[in-house]
């Protein structure tokens, strides 16, 4: 009697199995103090609302474990470690900082835990160290600023003074422009790169570009670095005779307000805005205006499509760290930005890319479309990996 | 590239704008320690949250609002921290001093962070500093020249109180040899406590001048700090001709070295603390002849 109801128990728990939902689970590796604090919770909102939105659409549960890189290297590959050997986490999505995502790239890699990379632009790292385990649903810093030098030549904008911080991200920004400004025909006249986080006043740097003779100033900056240039270059006046372009995190729709009137007129290239003219769009920016009270920024819609990613690679299947690293190198799906796919070649991400100028709306400062750039898979960069096994 | 004289008188007024917002922290905090022997690194804490205030404050009423009373509501948390904190640690010797202020700095950071969030925060400029003023063949931004100005008003106003009036003389004596000014019937204890509230007072006016033209970060405070002590390592610690004297060498250094040598502009300020160190390491006009 007892064998056969241990059995029937076994049997029913067996046949229950394929049914079952399947629960991964999920370390957020972001930012929560440091510099970079905004940017992380951005992105955890907007994976948040990713999650609540399309959850319904897979069998999978997802049971998430957050952790604080602090933006420090040292203290996030701890805690990718921990995630993965003592929560023993299926996936990982996060990384802000270029900086964290070298650091805990050999440690993803070699545990073959599948890592959606939200923000953390480094080239290299959808390039000479690439690895099968490492997706990036966010952006590249050459891919958003290649399609700039053709489109500004295009404008009829010849000589260009270039401006950046001095560190990966802002030369790569930069050298991803200035080959295709130049390739097109236009002259970089001048490039400075500032001490990054250490300059305050970007007045001396200034006054160089306006004397330099050039058309126009194309610049990286981001966050309170980029909120200090913008209002410096409107207070010296060279707005009007020297206009100024830039990669789109220039004039980011998290801090544009703190900019001001002093943004009116900028324009730059990101590959999203809040203002993209799309049904999928128009819902994702209600939903988080609904949730958060504020207009979406590009880090919330990485969060967002690094959650749809994730389901999306659920839906074909994925159950384990392997599969779910398959899956999410084949993903494609068309959400706020457009249409997304993942290039196999490099596992980055291939994206539209939108040119905007910053202008003044009701309620505050807004975003006009002026051009919508086609998609275009970054170079391989010297990546060497195996094709994703299709199933 | 047309550089004529305009592009050098532009980046004069560039430099002298960066030391008089230099002199305007490095004054309080070299003074605090030619007097009290203190070493307060939470200086740049005090000048972020002056930032904050002023922000907070300018939202409610104005820029003015902000500019007046910002400095007195960091003078306010300086009294605090200087009754709460400080007042215990005067006999605890240079190293714990260091660890205290120093953990101050990360409280005070967190501490705004959890007030004011993570998003850059910032001051519009008011309406008569806004634009620009052209003189000497150039245009320049009228709040930076207002910048220029007030901190050669407070330099003014500082040198004439600490040589012309009794409380400078005070203060002078207690530098020069706190005990002896005791001895003398002066209530260095009181002297202290003065002094301290206007170094703290004036982080929190150089923080407020500052938030419209940078933005306002939680971490601004830690940013400016190393600039801070250079100008005081460099000037001299606790005179005030070294607080003026560092704070134009750091600027104009700053400035042109950007200009002249971009490569080495984040390491010639460095290089001249190095050889100041070893030439003459009390700094160039050391309160203590």
């Amino acid at each position: 009697m007892k064998r056969s109801i241990l059995t029937a128990l076994g049997l029913a728990t067996g046949l229950a199995m394929p049914a079952a939902a399947e629960d991964i689970k999920v370390g957020l590796l972001l930012p929560f103090s440091g510099v970079y604090a905004s940017l992380g919770n951005e992105i955890e909102a907007g994976f948040a609302l990713g999650l609540e939105q399309f959850g319904g659409e897979t069998d999978a549960t997802f049971d998430i474990v957050n952790e604080d890189t602090e933006v420090k290297p040292p203290v996030a590959l701890g805690k990718a470690k921990k995630l993965i050997l003592q929560d023993k986490v299926d996936v990982m999505v996060g990384v802000v900082s270029s900086g964290v995502l070298g650091a805990v790239r050999d440690m993803v890699h070699g545990a073959g835990v599948p890592l959606i990379v939200a923000n953390a632009g480094n080239d290299g790292a959808t390039g000479e160290s690439c690895s099968p385990f490492i997706t990036r649903m966010s952006f590249s810093n050459g891919q958003v600023n290649r399609p700039m030098g053709q489109w500004m030549y295009d404008q009829g904008i010849r000589k260009i003074y270039t401006l950046a911080p001095d560190y990966a991200a802002g030369r790569q920004m930069i050298e991803g422009f200035a080959a295709t400004f130049t390739a097109a025909g236009g002259e970089i006249v001048g490039q400075d790169f500032t001490p990054f986080q250490k300059t305050q006043d970007f007045g001396p740097y200034l006054t160089q570009a306006k004397s330099s003779g050039a058309d126009a100033v194309y610049v990286f900056y981001a966050g309170g670095e980029a909120i200090s240039f913008v209002k410096q270059y409107d207070s010296f006046g060279l707005k009007a005779e020297l206009p100024l372009y830039g990669s789109g995190f220039l004039t980011s729709p998290l801090y544009v307000n703190a900019e001001g009137p002093a943004a009116e007129g900028v324009i730059t290239a990101l590959h999203y805005v809040p203002t993209i003219d799309s049904p999928a769009n128009a819902a994702f920016v209600e939903a988080f205006k609904a949730k958060t009270d504020r207009m979406p920024s590009e880090f919330a819609v990485q969060g967002y499509d690094a959650a749809r990613a994730l389901i999306e690679a659920t839906k074909a299947g994925a159950t384990d760290r392997a599969s779910l690293a398959n899956a999410l190198r084949q993903v494609s799906f068309e959400g706020p930005r457009g249409q997304l796919s993942i290039d196999p070649a490099t596992n980055n991400i291939v994206q539209p890319i939108y040119v905007y100028e910053t202008v003044a709306g009701e309620g505050g400062l807004t975003q006009k479309v002026l051009a919508q750039l086609p998609a275009e898979a970054d170079p391989v960069n010297g990546c060497e990996m195996a094709a994703p096994v299709s199933n | 590239m047309t550089i004529d004289l305009g592009f050098w008188t532009l980046q004069t007024l560039n430099a002298l704008q960066l030391s008089m917002l230099l002199f305007l922290l490095s004054v309080g905090l070299t003074v605090i320690f030619g007097l009290m022997h203190f070493v307060n690194l939470a200086h740049g804490a005090l000048y972020a949250l002056g930032a904050y205030f002023a922000a907070s404050l300018a939202a409610v009423g104005g820029y003015w609002m902000g500019f007046f009373l910002a400095p007195v509501a960091v003078a306010g948390v300086g009294v605090l921290l200087y009754t709460g904190l400080i007042q215990r640690m005067r006999k605890s010797g240079p190293m714990a001093q260091v660890l205290v202020t120093f953990g101050l700095i990360f409280a005070l950071l967190d501490l705004t962070r959890i007030f004011w969030g993570d998003l850059a925060l910032a001051i519009e400029v008011p309406g008569i500093l806004s634009g620009r003023l052209a003189f000497l063949g150039v245009e320049y931004p009228t709040y930076r020249l207002f910048i220029i100005v007030l901190g050669t008003a407070i330099l003014a106003a500082l040198s004439l109180v600490l040589s012309r009036t009794q409380i400078g003389a005070m203060i002078r004596a207690g530098v020069d040899n706190d005990a002896m000014a005791a001895c003398l019937g002066i209530n260095v204890e009181r002297l202290f406590f003065i002094v301290f509230c206007v170094g703290c007072a004036l982080a929190g006016l150089a923080g407020a001048v500052a938030a419209p033209l940078l933005s306002v970060t939680p971490e601004m405070g830690l940013q400016i700090l190393i600039p801070t002590l250079i100008v005081i390592v460099i000037g001299g610690l606790g005179s005030l001709k070294g607080a003026i004297a560092g704070s134009l060498i750091y600027g104009f250094v700053q400035t042109f070295g950007a200009v002249l040598a971009p490569q080495l502009a984040s390491v010639l300020i460095y290089a001249l603390l190095a050889a100041v160190l070893v030439i003459k390491p009390v700094g160039l006009f050391p309160a203590k002849g």
